[in-house]
């Protein structure tokens, strides 16, 4: 059996992460009681922040599988390699975070195949288990043990959709974009830029998120102001920091490229 | 190029090429001297079309030579050319007079060719503004086209064309600036409420003017400084771009006596009466009446005041009985007291923070509420004419639960008596009683009148280009890649079965062959259903929109494989409910099937409930993993016989409730820009897309179908 560095999935320094509301007092009481959480919220809005700093808090090891389309159970639970003419069996991620007692976080399930969100149903209710079809195992996962998963709502398309059997094992935290004032201080901080540029930026970025369902699909995000920010204190010129990291990001519609660049003008 | 000519040079050449019409009275001399002033590229080119036209007409040639240095002065090289050659135009089918008269015509000719080459007209930019203004305020303001820019509030007008500069991009920026400002008029409260009146202040303070026209036009200078301070805040850089447009953007108000009378509106929290009451110092000054900025616009108080009227009472009725509605819904528990709802306490706060995030806290009797989504937009709609919800907004009036509807169906007579066998009775949801009423409406199902197959082919070979685009794209869609495991060839060992058959391995066993992996295509298990509104509301540009979607989809489908069934539907009253079969799964994309789209053309109204709980029926009974039911609509449910309104949202709710209960994804395409209000209460957030340009229809719907489905 491979002996788990789970100090490899340590994170040692404290992430910078602003709370939006209650959410931290929430996530703890539910790692306490053993109740799974869903994360729900768009793109870049620092969802993943939020668990590297929880799994800080926690001093966890946290275990990020980043799902996709491919991704089969095996991929999560664990296969057999072999290893000079013997078979081996090596843990996937998922087992690897129950048997340490660690924070496993399913970034984007709904990118993963139906099958296999299926395997963590087990996981994620009170028996708490997961099953290892293939060496026959049942690993119980320790009390600190915590699986979190997130998806985007936003998402318009019909496939992408999770299943109520999967969603009700879950305790949901709703992310949204920052009020004005702290995703103006996440700037200052992230990129340490000035108040003023800072404050320029967020008002760019709620512009742009006025546009959603307009043409936009999504407005710009948390991440992507992050970006711009780092770029102006680089020395980049706000309009090309903005065009670059933000405009052109967001579309390629030349109208709407248009419209975006003009209220980048009209702010700066 | 060598050096310019000299007179004498010229002169020589002229001569031999215009001999005909001099004389000694007329002689090159006049012609040579006026071509000594240009470079010699303009002389050769001068005196080489001087030739070229001496060949057709030889006067010509002279008025030619006399006027082309006046035309080099005022245009370039390609300028003049397209002048002589309009010249000759008019010449060869009009003659010498009006041809040399044409030459003649140096200076109308290139204002007209200056005007139209930088000229920015309207369509232009009208959906960049669109988007731009949403952006900055977070509303859905109309634009429109009109002879002068002003605002009347709730759209913006913007004039057909700007040409006042000479730059494409300055007049761009003028279009921006203009639209920009009328924003802010409506933002910055200048044509604020006065809850007592339900007028503007500004309307009935010019109002009290000897002179309404001087006082008007202090007022749009006082009131365009006021504005400016209010924008430098937000939107430094737009009034930077607005000060390079009009070259002064401060110092066009010159006041002599008092001038510190203006610090009141360089805050940026002024508001529209600080502006009024400098108005009522400036009007008895005696002060030169600056000139309207470019971008400026007109007011224009009687069409505001007008609109604002209209909507005021619109809002306070609506408001207040969305209030009525919340506190009956608070004092449901006493059945029997219909009437006895009493007094309701009720306080409002509301706050807006400088982003322009709006936040509105409700208290019933102590009570939170949560408002609805309506609600709140009417309270901000409020909010911008009052700057706040006046006390009298605050009590619950208005019946919530009206009635008028009720009589309607006993009214009409019952049409389509013949055919009763073939009719399919559906139940119809009655949110006020909170039932349904049971076989309330009668379907038929009809076939779409075929018409002529050829005008699919026209479209297809209008949109020739697209259709290989939107093929392409499927295609690719199709061939979705998947990992299959266990073949017996592909690209990549499958260690698991490797392992797997190891034990057999070993033992000497015969193993299995199944050992690789192979990419491979993803069959895509997906019906859909498009039901296309055929109301009466969409005649003209949204049918053939919407028949050009049709063909366009149909050919994207026919690609992807994927079932797919059209229906149209209309109808007048629960009585006659319409369905119309454009294509079922069963039949084949064929000649009678493009027949019947071409064959789509506007009908009644939209009852859209019935025909929802219809197709979900034919849904469930095709096998397939996913089922979507996409509906092509430009408006809201609406019928004869009072489905409209709540009722009608709310019937149609309750059918796609059914239809997500049944396992069918709803999703709605509309050309409705007022969409954002009723769709997401009827499809949830995520399950439309709003196309605010019927000619983009075609275009969009198979775009969206393929991020639907992906």
């Amino acid at each position: 059996m491979y002996r788990i560095e789970s100090e490899d999935y340590s994170i040692r320094v404290e992430p910078y992460y602003a709370p939006q509301g209650s959410e931290i007092e929430l996530f703890e009481s539910a790692h306490r009681n053993g109740i799974p959480v869903l994360l729900k919220g768009p793109t870049g809005c620092g969802k993943t922040r939020f668990m590297e700093y929880m799994a800080w808090k926690l001093n966890l090891p946290l275990v990020t599988v980043a799902c996709h389309d491919d991704l089969t159970a095996s991929d999560l639970v664990g296969r057999y390699l072999i290893v000079g003419g013997e078979t081996q069996w090596v843990d996937g991620p998922l087992a690897r975070a129950v048997r340490v007692g660690g924070v496993c976080y399913l970034d984007e399930i709904v990118e993963a195949r139906k099958d296999t969100t299926v395997v963590i149903h087990p996981l994620a209710d009170n028996r708490r288990v997961l099953p290892v079809e293939k060496t026959g195992e049942l690993l119980h996962a320790p009390d600190s043990f915590n699986l979190t998963i997130s998806y985007n709502p936003g998402y318009q398309s019909v496939l992408k959709d999770l299943k109520q059997s999967t969603r009700q094992r879950f305790m949901s935290l709703e992310f949204d974009y920052p009020e004005t004032e702290l995703e103006q201080s996440i700037l200052m901080h992230e990129a340490e830029v000035d108040q003023e540029t800072a404050s320029t930026l967020v008002r760019f970025g709620v512009m742009t998120r006025n546009l959603k369902g307009s043409g936009l699909e999504e407005g710009a995000s948390t991440r992507l102001l992050v970006h711009a920010a780092k770029l102006i204190v680089f020395g980049i010129a706000p309009l090309d920091a903005c065009n670059a990291s933000i405009t052109q990001t967001l579309t390629d519609d030349p109208e709407m490229l248009t419209a975006i660049r003009e209220m980048a003008s009209s702010l700066f | 190029m060598g050096r310019q000519l000299r007179a004498v040079q010229i002169e020589e050449r002229l001569d031999e090429l215009l001999g005909a019409v001099l004389s000694s009275r007329r002689t090159a001399t006049g012609p040579a001297k006026k071509l000594c002033g240009l470079d010699r590229e303009q002389q050769e080119f001068a005196l080489h079309w001087a030739g070229v036209i001496s060949k057709s007409n030889s006067e010509m040639a002279y008025q030619f030579v006399e006027h082309v240095s006046d035309a080099f002065c005022k245009m370039d090289t390609v300028g003049v050319t397209k002048w002589i050659i309009e010249a000759m135009d008019v010449y060869d089918r009009q003659g010498l007079y009006p041809g040399s008269a044409s030459l003649r015509e140096v200076k109308t000719f290139a204002d007209r060719l200056s005007q139209k080459k930088y000229s920015v007209p309207f369509e232009d930019v009208v959906g960049i503004l669109n988007k731009y203004v949403k952006g900055v305020s977070g509303r859905d303001l109309e634009i429109r086209s009109d002879a002068q820019a002003w605002t009347d509030t709730e759209t913006i007008y913007l004039p057909a064309a700007f040409k006042r500069f000479d730059s494409e991009r300055l007049n761009f920026q003028l279009y921006k600036a203009t639209g920009a400002f009328l924003l802010a008029q409506t933002r910055y409260g200048t044509f604020r409420v006065d809850p007592e009146t339900g007028v503007p202040f500004v309307c009935a303070a010019i109002a009290k003017f000897q002179d309404p026209a001087r006082a008007l036009h202090i007022f749009e200078s006082v009131e365009h400084l006021r504005l400016l301070s209010c924008m430098r805040a937000e939107l430094p850089g737009l009034v930077r771009q607005m000060g390079e447009l009009s070259a002064s953007t401060d110092s066009n108000l010159q006041v002599k006596e008092r001038p510190e009378l203006l610090a009141a509106i360089r805050r940026p929290d002024s508001e529209v009466m600080d502006s009024i009451r400098i108005v009522n110092e400036l009007y008895h000054q005696n002060i030169d009446l600056p000139a309207s900025v470019c971008y400026q616009g007109i007011v224009d108080l009687e069409k505001v005041r007008l609109v604002t009227r209209k909507r005021v009472d619109k809002e306070k009725e609506k408001f207040r009985s969305e209030l009525a509605k919340l506190a009956e819904s608070l004092t449901r528990p006493d059945e029997n007291g219909d009437e006895e709802r009493g007094q309701v306490n009720v306080t409002l706060l509301t706050d807006e923070d400088e982003s322009g995030e709006f936040d509105m806290t409700l208290t019933l009797d102590g009570q939170p509420v949560i408002p609805a989504e309506d609600m709140v937009q009417t309270a901000k709609s409020i909010i911008q004419d009052f700057g706040e919800i006046p006390e009298e907004y605050l009590v619950p009036a208005g019946d919530s639960r009206y009635r008028k509807d009720q009589q309607a169906d006993e009214e009409l007579p019952d049409e389509n008596k013949k055919g009763k066998e073939d009719v399919i009775y559906y139940d119809e949801w009655d949110y006020r009683r909170r039932h349904y009423r049971k076989n309330w409406c009668e379907l038929k199902e009809l076939d779409m009148h075929p018409s002529n197959e050829k005008a699919v082919e026209d479209i297809l070979i209008k949109y020739s280009h697209l259709v290989r685009d939107i093929r392409k794209s499927f295609e690719a869609l199709r061939g979705d890649n998947k990992m299959l495991r266990r073949q017996t060839n592909g690209d990549d060992i499958d260690i698991d079965a490797i392992v797997e058959s190891y034990p057999d391995i070993h033992k000497g066993n015969e193993f299995t062959d199944r050992l690789f992996i192979k990419s491979g295509r993803h069959e895509r298990n997906l019906a859909v259903v498009f039901m296309v509104d055929l109301s009466g509301s969409t005649k003209g540009w949204i049918n053939d929109a919407e028949r050009e979607s049709l063909v366009l989809l149909s050919e994207a489908l026919e690609t992807l494989g994927d079932r797919y069934a059209i229906y149209g539907f209309s109808g007048m009253t629960r009585k006659r409910c319409e369905l119309y079969r454009i294509k079922t799964f069963e039949e084949p994309y064929d000649g009678l099937v493009k027949a019947r789209i071409a064959g789509i053309k506007p009908q009644d109204y939209t009852r859209m409930g019935v025909i929802i709980r219809h197709l979900t029926r034919k849904l469930i009974e095709v096998d397939a993993r996913t089922r979507v039911l996409i509906t092509i609509s430009d408006g809201k449910p609406d019928d004869y016989d009072g489905y409209r309104g709540e009722y009608g949202i709310e019937d149609t709710r309750q059918a796609l409730m059914e239809a997500k209960y049944a396992g069918i994804h709803p999703f709605c395409i509309t050309i409705d820009s007022q969409a954002h209000d009723y769709l997401p209460h009827m499809y949830g957030h995520v399950n439309y897309t709003v196309v605010s340009d019927v000619r983009g229809l075609p275009l969009k719907v198979s775009d969206i179908y393929r991020k639907l489905t992906t």
